[in-house]
């Protein structure tokens, strides 16, 4: 007798919606079992990893907060992901609108700049991470570079950049060389919705971003063509629908959403432009994508979950003493098993017993 | 089935409160960490001095602390977590969480801090450090009496002036002895990245280098110097086993005597604000044995710890040259003023190498 995988006739649509829970569960037995040979209370472990964090409103603010810039992100990269273009440098396109927002704020820094400071950063942030995106896009499209290598170069290109502004020509002149702009002015700011609080504007932004794209995606032609383009490519040229097109567009739209979400992050919690802006956005952002399946909402859940997994994980840290390793495999066993949920979509397991397969390949 | 479950919330519940009653009495003390607690450097000195102050104090109180805190968007989500977890002197051990530290003290008036390095202070935020530059001094003499080809490897981690004035002082202290030392000079830009540390280790040894000091946390340029058969210095913490036959001395943080003394204010109720900087009469930095010298060279190390801790020596004494060859002013009396070498960022003459952003 042996257990072996077998392709599906056609995918289950069940299993594609309880695949998450049941990796969830498995995920929960695993780290029960983990916890209880650590020696700690697997209850109340779960319960200040999931539980604690979703019942006060700080915490609350705080999921919303780390969720924001890899919400923004993920959208974007779903639109590429949809239509067969693999953006991988969403973190290089960050932290571009990180630096090209952080340029009007550096310059009107002490000055009695008005209200129009903070739009035009969020506008050109987002301008410039569009075009940088639009750099392996067009090599790609001109002259066949794969967009994949280019695309996760041009991040390090920008990370050197950011470190060379902020330790020479922009750093803060009372910031005894450390390299870090000044403070921000408050009209460089991200104002924040609660008093005391760390929700910003910046959420509200990416729940925008979340309704735009399901719109774009549900109900507009281009919508259709980058579905159709990503499911079906052959099918895509015989409608005459432009894939090179669809590369540009795509990429650029989400070079801008990682723009956007680069300058929120900076004019946001962060206050002012630094190297270590980003703890890999960029990078956790594709997870979030393909964990809520390129789907807007099941992006959103995505990345109120992992977040939710961070600000877990630090709580369980104070209160039960448990080490942030494992809250690092805690997040990789979640990642294994979805991926290992995701194949019983296509795929379905099979008890075969040898001697009756023989009988049966008889009659 | 649903009873069980009530239960069992019930029980979950139950074992919190009891938890937290039982902690209630006991003042609670914070730490944020910047790297892995087993980094053999920075994190790993404090987590020592921690532990130093539970094994002192631990009766009175209850520590928790939080590691590989990024000094990025987290670190202030970091701080105010501790706060909201109940503790009440909360120790942030990095540069980088300055602007968040300040921004949670602000908004907890209640809760004191104590920021390590920095230089912004407020009612309920100290800062303390250590003079490091004394014991780059006495690294400086010892470099230059054991350098055969006259050339220093130095692995910076940031041009802030911590680093810079360590920097000057090795060199400083190197021109006695050898007038005509060398220095190169790499800049990391990070405090912990083992890979980097190597790699800019082999990188001076290749340029003649053969003594390789550092201002970076993890023993890789230990391990690479003691490869190559070169000399070097440990940084932050006791990294003899690293290279016994390499390690000279290194600067060792001993930041223990500083947490217990504070936490005790708390107790007191006598803690205020105010800014420590501490030298080798404190107790904030020892030096490590000084080994794989000759006699003459250990004497003359002592003999300069010994004068700069009875306060008879200073590494800045006046008159000190600039790269430019022009005179510093002097604004200390005898010696350049603490305030000269907390913003130190020129480098001395006899530096062939320029200040990154300068």
């Amino acid at each position: 007798m042996q257990l072996v995988l077998e392709k599906r006739a056609e995918r289950s649509n069940t299993i594609a919606l309880v695949s998450p829970l049941i990796a969830i569960g498995l995920t929960i037995v695993t780290m029960t079992i983990l916890f209880a040979i650590l020696g700690k209370n697997p209850l109340l472990a779960l319960q200040a990893y999931f539980i604690a964090p979703l019942t006060d409103g700080y915490s609350l603010q705080e999921i919303a907060v780390k969720a924001t810039p890899l919400v923004m992100i993920a959208i974007g990269l779903s639109l590429c992901y949809l239509a067969n273009a693999w953006n991988i440098g969403a973190e290089g396109q960050f932290l571009i609108g990180a630096v090209a927002g952080s340029w009007i704020a550096v310059k009107t820094q002490g000055t009695d700049a008005g209200a129009w400071v903070l739009p035009a950063m969020l506008v050109l942030a987002a301008a410039a991470g569009a075009l940088y995106a639009l750099i392996p896009a067009i090599c790609k499209v001109k002259f066949g570079a794969s967009e994949i290598l280019t695309s996760l170069m041009l991040v390090y290109v920008a990370d050197l950049l950011l470190d060379y502004l902020v330790r020479g020509p922009w750093r803060d002149p009372n910031g005894f060389n450390f390299p870090t702009t000044a403070e921000f002015d408050p009209v460089a700011t991200v104002p924040l919705l609660i008093e005391g609080g760390r929700l910003h504007l910046g959420s509200i932004i990416a729940l925008l971003v979340v309704a735009a794209a399901a719109i774009l995606l549900g109900r507009t032609i281009k919508g259709f063509e980058i579905r159709v383009v990503g499911a079906a490519p052959r099918a895509a040229r015989f409608g005459g629908f432009n894939a090179n097109q669809l590369i540009i567009l795509t990429f650029a739209v989400s070079g801008a959403l990682a723009g956007l979400a680069g300058i929120i992050e900076v004019a946001g919690p962060v206050g002012h432009l630094q190297p270590g802006i980003s703890p890999g956005y960029g990078f956790t952002a594709i997870i979030v994508a393909f964990l809520g399946r390129l789907n807007q909402i099941g992006i959103l859940i995505a990345g109120l979950f992992l977040a939710l997994t961070f600000i877990g994980g630090e709580q369980a840290q104070i209160a039960m003493k448990i080490p942030l390793d494992v809250t690092k495999v805690f997040q990789g066993i979640l990642l294994f098993y979805v991926l290992a949920c995701d194949s019983l979509i296509l795929y379905r397991f099979k008890l075969v017993f040898p001697n009756r397969q023989v009988a049966r390949g008889a009659g | 089935m649903r009873k069980s479950l009530l239960a069992l919330a019930a029980g979950l519940l139950l074992a919190g409160s009891v938890s937290a009653a039982s902690a209630a009495d006991k003042l609670k003390v914070g730490f944020i960490y910047l790297g892995p607690i087993g980094d053999l450097g920075w994190t790993y000195q404090h987590e020592l001095a921690r532990q130093a102050l539970v094994k002192e104090l631990g009766d009175k109180i209850e520590t928790t602390y939080l590691e590989n805190v990024p000094e990025g968007p987290d670190a202030e989500r970091a701080i105010e977590q501790l706060v909201r977890a109940g503790n009440k002197l909360i120790f942030t051990t990095s540069f980088g969480y300055m602007d968040p530290t300040l921004k949670v003290a602000k908004k907890y008036p209640n809760v004191h801090f104590e920021h390590a390095t920095g230089y912004k202070r407020d009612k309920n935020m100290s800062t303390y450090s250590a003079k490091w530059y004394q014991g780059r001094y006495i690294q400086g003499l010892i470099a230059a009496k054991m350098s055969k080809s006259g050339v220093l490897g130095y692995i910076g981690s940031f041009p802030i002036p911590e680093v810079v004035s360590g920097i000057n002082a090795t060199i400083l202290a190197a021109q006695t002895i050898n007038p005509n030392i060398k220095v190169k000079i790499i800049w990391a830009n990070t405090w912990f990245d083992p890979g980097k540390e190597a790699d800019a280790a082999k990188a001076l040894i290749d340029q003649g280098a053969d003594v390789i000091m550092q201002h970076t946390d993890s023993p890789a340029a230990m391990q690479i110097a003691s490869e190559r058969g070169k000399l070097a210095f440990g940084q932050d913490s006791e990294m003899i086993k690293f290279g016994p036959k390499t390690q000279l001395t290194s600067i060792l943080d001993t930041w223990g005597s500083y947490y217990i003394e504070r936490v005790k204010a708390e107790l007191d109720g006598t803690w205020k604000s105010e800014d420590s900087w501490g030298g080798l009469d404190s107790h904030m930095f020892a030096m490590a044995p000084y080994t794989n010298m000759p006699d003459d060279v250990k004497k003359i190390a002592e003999d300069a710890q010994a004068a700069i801790t009875a306060g008879k020596l200073h590494p800045f004494k006046c008159p000190v040259i600039g790269q430019d060859g022009k005179e510093i002013e002097c604004k200390g009396g005898a010696n350049l003023a603490d305030g000269q070498i907390l913003g130190m960022n020129f480098y001395v003459k006899g530096i062939d190498d320029k200040l990154p952003g300068k």
